[in-house]
């Protein structure tokens, strides 16, 4: 009898060019999809050295980490450097023959978005970005994972990549979701369990009948998590739901071979009797909306919770490490984490600002104002994503509540910690993105995560809110 | 790329937790398309107290010994966080060629190797223990890192063996260039292909 198969070695077995010995493989790349920010860097080596890109119809390229967000926007970018970035990288793109989605491309958007909304990522294949939320794709069946830029040089010049190949874990969801419990709970709920490393040396596949009734872009979102537990990467099985949702996407197979890609994405499940080094079992009754207290997504907790008491923690070293975050957000012990008060919101990234992200938070907007003085940012995840959104009239809604409405990017993710429009030093923000580190959204900028439905309900009350409170 | 064969200098415990790589290399020092110039910016939201580099004399690396360090001790899942180069690039230029661990983040690891930089992985009780006999030097003591034996040497000479993977050891060891070693294989490359046009066409083909 053949030995029963995971997922994630049935997608590896099937890319080894070469087994290297020592648990390492030369394994090959089929999609090699680049922003600006390690594109640039990767594409000046390749130049420098003098290489040629191997396979330049299995690259793409995307305008997104440091692109402005405001309406009307052009090169001109807040991050200081910023301008220079995007010419150089649509300079060495045009001049290597790859397909950048530019800033006016109408299918520009953050890459990881873009990339299954495109077809350009597909289930069972392998895919790579200079970015750790490359993982992100793994949603839809696909093996993927960030890497640096020298890596991205690596890919263009090979297709290639030398890799030691993980262990495998499992998460199994069971159970349903509770009312406005998303994915984004569920992640984070994971994430303080099993803590920022818990997924070490690992790929995970996320499992179970929770799992399995998610949409596409709610599967998104819990593989975007996948890197803040340190996991190599997270991947949920393709089904009906993935297949259904990759007919007729510009990029993806059309006619006979289609037919072939569904014949072979069909096989792509763990067999029965997969062995896992590691498995989790999660009761998603047990999930209530969860928000951020402290400086690693780990520091997850009800959002009806209280901020922990470090003295309660035996191990010195994590106490430590516990101390600090509650010194850099400046909560006190104990306080309820719905007492606190926030400066401002954002809803966007890679994370949370798809379409039906959009659309939750629409829902519990509608009617509302958001608090006074509140600063509210909404960049949803591509041109596509706000082409839809609008023509539900979901745009509206944001705008009447007090939200600036923008154009897509990484935006207040990654522009703040880059020195560009960020949020202001002590500000507490409430944001659906996946990093709350120290200075992430600016210099002391004290964010908590927190999925849509969250961060909405909290802009109207101006401090952290039970969604499940609005409308009582 | 540089080889790394053996090391022995002045190792700083930063015993934190989760050390993420926005921590040791700020966003707003990434942009720039070169892969050197980052050693100013290492730490730089934890080393400076402002946006003109005034010192933070409180920080560990701005304080002697420790400003001359080789060696970086850390406590588990380092460099956890954006996949960032630059991490690796602002700790090699700052002069740190070994970075001593219980654990690190993947990406951070791997592009450890692609710069001559050595990811040590000890037990957490290990490198704690190196750390408290550092401190207990006043960084004084020193601490060697051996790449060919694979042990790393504390400041009381007691000895800690380590595992590292053999093809990436090589390539330190040997300062390979890791593009140039795989395009010896590239008759492999265009068998696999030829062959997965077949099985899988539509990578190829849309």
């Amino acid at each position: 009898m053949k030995k029963p198969l995971t997922l994630f070695e049935k997608i590896w077995n099937d890319h080894v060019i070469m087994d290297m010995g020592q648990n390492t493989y030369l394994i090959h790349i089929d999609r090699n999809f680049q922003h600006e920010l390690a594109g640039a860097t990767s594409l000046n080596g390749i130049d420098k050295a003098g290489r040629k890109i191997r396979n330049v119809d299995l690259a793409f390229a995307v305008m997104d980490h440091v692109l402005d967000t405001h309406p009307g926007r052009g090169d001109e970018t807040p991050i200081p450097g910023g301008t220079g970035f995007v010419r150089e990288f649509r300079q060495r793109t045009q001049a290597h023959g790859i397909r950048l989605f530019d800033i006016d491309d109408p299918w520009q958007g953050i890459s990881h978005v873009i990339a299954p909304e495109l077809g350009i990522v597909l289930p069972g294949c392998t895919y790579v970005c200079g970015d750790s939320h490359t993982c992100t794709v793994g949603g839809v069946g696909a093996l993927a994972w960030g890497i640096g830029s020298t890596d991205v040089e690596h890919v263009f010049a090979t297709q290639t990549l030398i890799q030691t190949k993980p262990k495998n874990m499992r998460v199994i969801f069971n159970g349903k979701l509770g009312n406005e419990v998303y994915a984004k709970d569920m992640i984070l709920y994971l994430i303080a369990m099993v803590g920022a490393a818990g997924g070490i040396e690992h790929a995970v596949e996320f499992a179970g009948p929770a799992i399995r009734s998610l949409p596409v872009d709610g599967r998104l979102t819990i593989c975007n998590m996948a890197v803040e537990f340190s996991t190599r990467t997270g991947i949920i099985e393709p089904d009906d739901i993935t297949i259904d949702y990759f007919c007729g996407r510009p990029f993806a197979p059309k006619g006979e071979l289609w037919e072939k890609a569904v014949v072979y994405w069909r096989t792509l499940q763990s067999d029965p009797g997969a062995q896992f080094d590691k498995e989790v079992v999660i009761d998603c009754d047990d999930i209530e909306p969860q928000v951020t207290w402290g400086t690693s997504p780990e520091y997850s907790i009800a959002v009806n919770g209280h901020v922990p008491d470090p003295s309660d923690v035996i191990d010195y070293h994590r106490r430590l490490t516990m101390e600090r975050a509650i010194s850099y957000t400046g909560l006190e012990p104990g306080t309820p984490i719905n007492e606190v008060q926030i400066d401002a919101v954002f809803i966007g990234s890679c994370t949370n600002a798809r379409l039906s992200d959009l659309r939750e938070a629409a829902r519990i907007l509608k009617g509302h104002r958001i608090a006074l003085g509140m600063r509210a940012v909404c960049s949803p995840g591509s041109y596509e994503t706000k082409r839809r959104a609008e023509s539900e009239g979901i745009d509206r809604v944001f705008r009447e509540a007090g939200f600036e409405w923008r154009e897509s990017g990484c935006s207040m993710c990654m522009s703040g910690g880059a020195g560009g429009e960020g949020f202001s030093p002590g500000q507490h923000v409430l944001s659906t993105t996946n990093r709350n580190f120290e200075d992430r959204q600016g210099r002391g900028v004290r964010s908590h995560l927190a999925s849509p439905v969250t961060v909405a309900a909290s802009a109207i009350t101006g401090h952290i809110t039970d969604p499940r409170k609005i409308g009582e | 790329m540089e080889k790394f064969t053996k090391i022995t200098g002045i190792a700083a415990p930063l015993m934190r937790r989760n050390i993420d790589t926005d921590a040791i290399i700020p966003g707003k020092e990434l942009i720039k398309v070169e892969k050197t110039g980052y050693g100013d910016g290492l730490f730089g939201q934890w080393r400076y107290i402002d946006g003109n580099r005034k010192e933070n004399p409180d920080f560990m690396l701005n304080r002697p010994p420790y400003r001359d360090a080789v060696i970086l001790l850390a406590d588990a899942n380092f460099g956890c966080g954006s996949s960032r180069e630059a991490a690796v690039w602002a700790l090699t230029g700052f002069g740190i060629r070994c970075v001593i661990a219980p654990s690190f983040a993947a990406i951070f690891f791997n592009n450890c190797f692609k710069n001559s930089l050595l990811p040590v992985i000890l037990q957490d009780s290990q490198v704690h223990e190196l750390a408290r006999q550092v401190e207990e030097s006043d960084g004084r003591g020193l601490v060697t890192v051996d790449l060919e034996k694979c042990q790393v040497i504390g400041p009381e000479k007691q000895i800690y063996p380590f595992t590292v993977n053999d093809i990436y050891r090589e390539m330190l060891l040997q300062g390979l260039d890791p593009i140039d070693a795989t395009l010896r294989y590239e008759s492999k490359i265009a068998a696999f292909q030829e062959k997965d046009k077949i099985n899988r066409p539509w990578i190829y083909q849309y």
